[in-house]
């Protein structure tokens, strides 16, 4: 749980579907950039090898 | 040594298992929830944190569907609004009766019940899809398109219960249709802690009666509200492990990317089977901890978490090397000749 103890319950929840969205958004869209910028290198080490 | 209160290896499990079952449910298109909360009970969590924590990742994954496919088809937003006001009143009565379980002491052999049921059920639905799918020929194509509305649901519309919900497909749909079909799947998803796609879309398909590109968007549309209702809920009382549910949203990202990019390279027909085979054999994994937990033999529960996460590794492991087998293949093929030609 987030420690956020001290926190009522109504704000932790809300806390907890905010970080859990965000995250999830910055994961999409991480995964996203490093797919981008790892394609080309595959394909490049893939040519070189062929 | 501990990280984020977890030992290395459960942290690697976590990681790895959230991977895999991306990789299964980005190939085969569903959400995976219903792999991670049984596994969790196994893992010894108590059934609110396992359901609750199952529950926070499917809102996870819904989220990443939602941006991946963000023109969801068709909405019928009017419906995936009353849907998703019927799933949390559904998802809260649910989660009510689990903490009342788990006051009575059955919380966890109630929900491992259900999932022995639930995914055999799903296991023996895939193996028959994948038995129709080696007799079904071309011409014995049904002739349903897209756009249709399923004779079953045009006949639960024929009955005009009011109040009437108008349907952006044209058609009508009982207001208490709505509220069985979107209670029942809400409920589902309360008391075991699944995101509840693989009943929801068919509820709305079958019984509400909309075109099937409208029913999947409806239900994505109106699974992400309630997987997001599902986490507020059980966070409410403390009941989700946000450490474990990044841990498997950190590996479930990544894999859902390669699960759905191998549905280019690799036919579903050629793995449907052994998705089915390994929908039984978790749910012989949960029998075998039940069972455990009832006889009190502790060695069947290391029985079980091979059984359950084995299958999912193992189904996972066949797509990753059916794409890189297909890569191989194609890379050969596209060698060029010595005039330059490929020969593709």
């Amino acid at each position: 749980m987030i420690e956020s103890a001290g926190l009522p319950p109504v704000v932790q929840a809300t806390a907890l579907v905010g970080v859990v969205f965000v995250q999830a958004v910055v994961l999409y869209a991480g995964y996203g950039v490093l797919e981008r910028l790892v394609s080309p290198l595959i394909d490049r080490v893939a040519n070189t090898s062929a | 040594m501990e990280l984020l209160g977890l030992s290395p290896a459960l942290l690697a499990l976590f990681v790895s298992f959230g991977f895999m079952v991306g990789v299964l449910f980005g190939f085969f298109g569903m959400g995976g929830s219903f792999l991670i909360t049984p596994t969790l009970l196994i893992l010894g969590y108590p059934a609110p944190v396992a359901i609750g924590s199952g529950l926070a990742f499917y809102f996870g994954t819904s989220v990443i569907a939602v941006l991946k496919h963000y023109d969801v088809g068709q909405v019928d937003y009017k419906l995936g609004a009353v849907l998703f006001v019927v799933l949390s009143i559904g998802i809260e009565l649910g989660s009510r009766l689990v903490f009342g379980l788990e006051a009575l002491g059955v919380a966890e052999l109630v929900t491992g019940v259900a999932y022995v049921v639930l995914l055999a059920g799903i296991g023996l639905l895939f193996l028959r899809r994948a038995y129709r799918l080696e007799e079904v020929t071309d011409d014995d194509d049904d002739g349903v398109s897209d756009e249709e509305i399923p004779p079953i649901a045009r006949k639960i519309q024929s009955y005009e219960v009011a109040p009437m919900l108008s349907l952006s497909s044209g058609g009508r749909a009982s207001l208490w249709t709505i509220l069985g079909s979107g209670g029942g799947v809400g409920l589902v998803s309360g008391l075991i802690g699944v995101g509840g796609g693989f009943i929801r879309m068919p509820a709305i398909y079958y019984l509400i009666g909309t075109p099937l590109t409208a029913a999947v968007g409806t239900s994505l549309f109106a699974g992400l509200f309630s997987g997001a209702f599902g986490t507020f809920t059980y966070g409410m009382s403390g009941g989700v492990d946000l450490t474990v549910v990044s841990l498997l949203l950190v590996g479930s990202a990544l894999g859902a990317r390669i699960g759905s990019a191998a549905t280019a390279i690799v036919e579903e027909d050629d793995v449907i089977i052994y998705f089915g085979i390994m929908m039984l054999l978790a749910s012989a994994g949960i029998g075998l901890s039940e069972l455990g937990n009832w006889l009190g033999v502790g060695s069947l529960d290391a029985l079980s978490v091979v059984l359950l996460v084995g299958s999912s590794f193992a189904v996972a492991s066949i797509i990753l090397y059916q794409v890189l087998a297909s890569s191989g293949r194609a890379e050969t093929t596209a060698r060029p000749t010595s005039d330059g030609d490929d020969r593709r």
